[in-house]
């Protein structure tokens, strides 16, 4: 069929929607350090472990849960995440843009239950094709690292040099290295 | 963490202990500080100053409500579109709307204030949103008025907010902003069409700007010197901008656009003012803003009953999907035990 | 839109490409790491039929219904086109803000297949899908009694849209191999999306039935109000006889053993069952409608009614 973008214009112009907007960062962005010492909220990925939450989704997204991770949008002991009442719980979403690349936080929702929760996510967080996966968690099954602790616990890291390639200058040149 | 802010503080601290809060809420001051300094971001686990998270809370709750009841004037034309085009954008308008409002109840979330929370005292009265979304949408035009005047207002207003010190709300402004791009653009074509239409269609035109421009303008607030919390706003980066460099800024842009749709702007005081190289507007009625905002607009009463309709009717679908997951809760956790 | 990479001042190291729209950068101030391109808000319009391109085609006279085809497009589009009508209504109504977005998604589906159905009926004499959808009168309508149902609550909402999927999942699962190459077009990209509407009231009649009493005697209730109206959808007249044989289309009565099949399993998962209700003789093929449908096209009209012949 014809190209797709707005038929009324040329369909160049919907392809500049998607290579602009696949440019700007957004999600949860580790920021640069502003100085050596104090490190503002620096979002190292401990690894995740993956867990199978629900396979009975027919709509052909791909459940997993992360049991940890340093996202830090999330839970407060104040959201209720037992289904009681009328109260859904919160979860958090996380989507694949397009195969080969991570799941990022996009946002949260609040949503029932699992199987929900997917099938909210699907409708909110990726109307105009953003995703080709989707993972939901519920947010208090979020561990993160303690802020007040950032100090020391991100501070090994700074000035190991060595663990970096641009260390070792007296290989330059050298091809294929 | 939020919650841990908001845990009943025991009747009594040791000396030891309150030498040691006084000490970490120095420290949780001085790494909030640093951060403003460098225009860095806060996170949701961060130590912030409690007057920060109030009034965090407060503008993006009042932002998230502002969103969902302003998908009100729009949805009762959903009906009557003009074309099936029509009806498809302004379905999709209103829903993204919906989406907003949940983008910044999450962000707001992060900050300790569940949502429930929020919408019991949205539906209370208690809460406060867009007085703009007072107003009745009567014609058509409306729609077109609400995308290019309304929506230009609010996106003038939110796209500073996309790099706001409080890294959730920066975030859902990202998402909305980019989502919202075609709100203004799809309302302009509206105007568009109507002003080169039949002439009855060009009259409805003219008359929605007419209605619409002045609460659009004022949806960036007060004069600067009536202002008084822009200040402190300024300082934390939850706001970049002043009430009236915005206003300034947006009516230039109105000037340029309302020509290419061959309508007028209501207001023969719009200039450019040389000296102070900025857009200049005719007074605005802040008496009856403040009236609309005291509750005392055209539809205040009937947005909220509303709003209050859909979530009390809601209840019950909302208790059955929760009744639904304990149960397969339970089930799954017997099924585990058994084996 | 207009992009185009800019510097952003408020970056601390490399420069990053930002959308800009006229009102300036959207960006989050800060640089991207990681795998850089990993975003959760990186949007496209995505390639898939539309119904421009539909109307497109017919306009330039690259393709024409047949009388038949025609009349049967009409039938499909009507269905769709009263059914959206009736979900859009819950935008800004709905259980829970999720449920907003999620409605509004099947509605914009459902609003897509009409102006594709309709887009293509209208190239039988030159009209376009706005000529058909605002300037026919009621009976020249062709919507089957159940599309034109009230919502009601919730549960007779989610009971209307448990038959409407299915049946529209049988239905366009078999016209993706219609020997007319448009209606098949529009049937393949509509199963998609209505498979996702079957998904949709399934985990709902689920939850509605085994969450709490109320829901269960709300959803039986809903099911009862809509049930007469299932035998219409499968009853075949002359011009399905014809479509069937020239392998245009499928006799309506060929999808109801999959169709009861189907929803049998989720009533039974849902241990409910079919409602014991005699059918309604239905007549929307014929133009004869329920009472309801003059108030949907009253109100869906007039506006456009008020200005023939204006552009909007």
């Amino acid at each position: 069929m014809t190209p797709h973008g707005n038929p009324e214009v040329p369909a160049s112009s919907a392809g500049a929607v998607e290579s602009s907007a696949a440019k700007v960062p957004a999600g949860p962005v580790s920021e640069p350090s502003a100085s050596p010492v104090i490190e503002p909220s620096a979002s190292p990925v401990i690894e995740p472990v993956e867990i199978p939450v629900s396979t009975s989704s027919t709509s052909g997204v791909s459940t997993s849960a992360v049991s940890t991770s340093s996202v830090s949008t999330g839970s407060t002991s104040e959201v209720s995440t037992s289904s009681t009442g009328n109260v859904w719980p919160l979860w958090e979403v996380f989507v694949r843009s397009s195969r080969g690349l991570s799941h990022v936080h996009a946002g949260s929702l609040h949503a029932p239950d699992a199987a929900m929760a997917l099938r909210n996510a699907r409708d909110l967080y990726t109307r105009r094709n953003e995703g080709v996966s989707i993972w939901v968690v519920p947010a208090d099954a979020i561990a993160a690292s303690d802020p007040d602790a950032k100090g020391s616990f991100f501070e090994s890291p700074q000035g190991k040099d060595y663990r970096h390639a641009t260390y070792y200058t007296k290989s330059e040149g050298v091809k294929h290295l | 963490m939020a919650a841990q802010n908001l845990q009943p503080v025991p009747e009594a601290l040791s000396p030891e202990e309150q030498e040691r809060a006084a000490q970490l809420d120095a420290e949780g001051q001085a790494y909030f500080d640093h951060v403003m300094a460098q225009d860095s971001r806060i996170e949701p686990k961060d130590w912030m100053p409690a007057a920060y998270r109030k009034t965090l809370l407060r503008q993006i709750s009042q932002h998230a409500h502002s969103e969902i009841i302003g998908m009100q004037p729009e949805a009762n034309w959903i009906s009557r579109a003009p074309s099936l085009k029509r009806k498809a954008i302004l379905m999709a308008k209103v829903q993204d709307e919906a989406g907003h409002g949940l983008y910044l109840y999450s962000a707001a979330e992060t900050l300790g204030q569940p949502r429930d929370k929020m919408m019991d005292d949205l539906i209370a009265g208690k809460a406060r949103y867009s007085s703009i979304f007072n107003y009745p949408a009567l014609t058509w035009a409306d729609m077109g008025a609400i995308g290019w005047l309304v929506d230009g207002a609010a996106i003038c207003n939110q796209v500073p907010l996309c790099r706001a010190s409080y890294g959730p709300y920066g975030r859902a402004m990202v998402r909305i902003c980019k989502e919202e791009s075609f709100h203004q653009r799809q309302g302009f074509e509206i105007l568009l069409e109507l002003s080169n239409g039949t002439p009855a269609q060009k009259q409805m035109a003219q008359d929605a700007v007419n209605r619409w421009y002045a609460p659009a303008l004022m949806m960036f607030g007060p004069p600067d010197d009536d202002s008084p919390n822009s200040k402190q706003s300024m300082a934390w980066n939850i706001k970049r901008f002043s009430n009236d460099e915005l206003r300034s800024r947006f009516v230039g842009m109105m000037v340029e656009q309302v020509r290419v749709l061959g309508l007028t702007l209501p207001d023969s005081e719009v200039r450019f003012n040389d000296e102070t190289r900025k857009w200049e507007h005719g007074p605005l009625d802040w008496e009856e803003f403040k009236e609309v905002l005291a509750g005392r607009g055209p539809c205040n009463a009937q947005r909220l009953e509303r709003r209050r309709e859909a979530h009390d009717d809601g209840a019950w679908v909302r208790e059955a999907a929760a009744a639904y997951a304990a149960k397969q809760a339970r089930k799954h956790a017997e099924k585990e035990f058994a084996a | 839109m207009n992009s185009e990479s800019v510097t952003t001042p408020e970056t601390y190291t490399e420069a990053h490409a930002a959308e800009t729209t006229g009102h300036g950068d959207i960006s989050v101030g800060v640089a991207g790491s990681g795998d850089s391109s990993a975003s959760a808000t990186r949007i496209t319009p995505g390639n898939a039929l539309r119904p421009e391109d539909i109307a497109l085609e017919v306009r330039t006279g690259l393709v024409k219904p047949s009388e038949d085809a025609a009349e049967y497009a009409l039938r499909l589009g009507d269905d769709a086109l009263i059914l959206a009508q009736r979900l859009g209504h819950w935008i800004s109504r709905a259980p829970e803000l999720e449920e907003d977005v999620a409605l509004g998604n099947i509605a914009l589906d459902q609003l897509g297949h009409a102006r594709s159905f309709l887009s293509y009926a209208a190239g039988l004499d030159e009209k376009s899908e706005d000529d058909l959808a605002y300037f026919r009168r009621e009976h020249e309508f062709r919507s089957a009694h159940l599309f034109e149902q009230p919502n009601g609550d919730f549960a007779v909402t989610i009971a209307r849209q448990f038959v409407v999927s299915y049946y529209q999942f049988e239905l366009y699962s078999r016209l993706t191999q219609s020997t007319d190459a448009t209606l098949a077009a529009i049937s393949a990209k509509a199963v998609k999306e209505v498979d996702y509407h079957r998904d949709h009231s399934a985990q709902w009649i689920l939850r509605l039935a085994l969450g709490t009493e109320e829901s269960r005697a709300r959803i039986i209730h809903g099911l009862k109000l809509i049930w007469p109206y299932v035998g219409e959808l499968f009853v075949d007249d002359e011009l399905t006889h014809r479509l069937a044989e020239a392998g245009t289309a499928v006799e309506p009565s060929s999808l109801k053993a999959d169709f009861d099949r189907l929803t049998g399993e989720i009533l039974t998962e849902a241990e409910l069952e079919v409602p014991q209700v005699p059918f309604a003789p239905g007549g929307g093929r014929r133009g004869k409608h329920s009472e309801h449908l003059g108030y949907i096209l009253a109100e869906m009209q007039v506006l456009a009614r008020e200005h023939p012949g204006a552009s909007w």
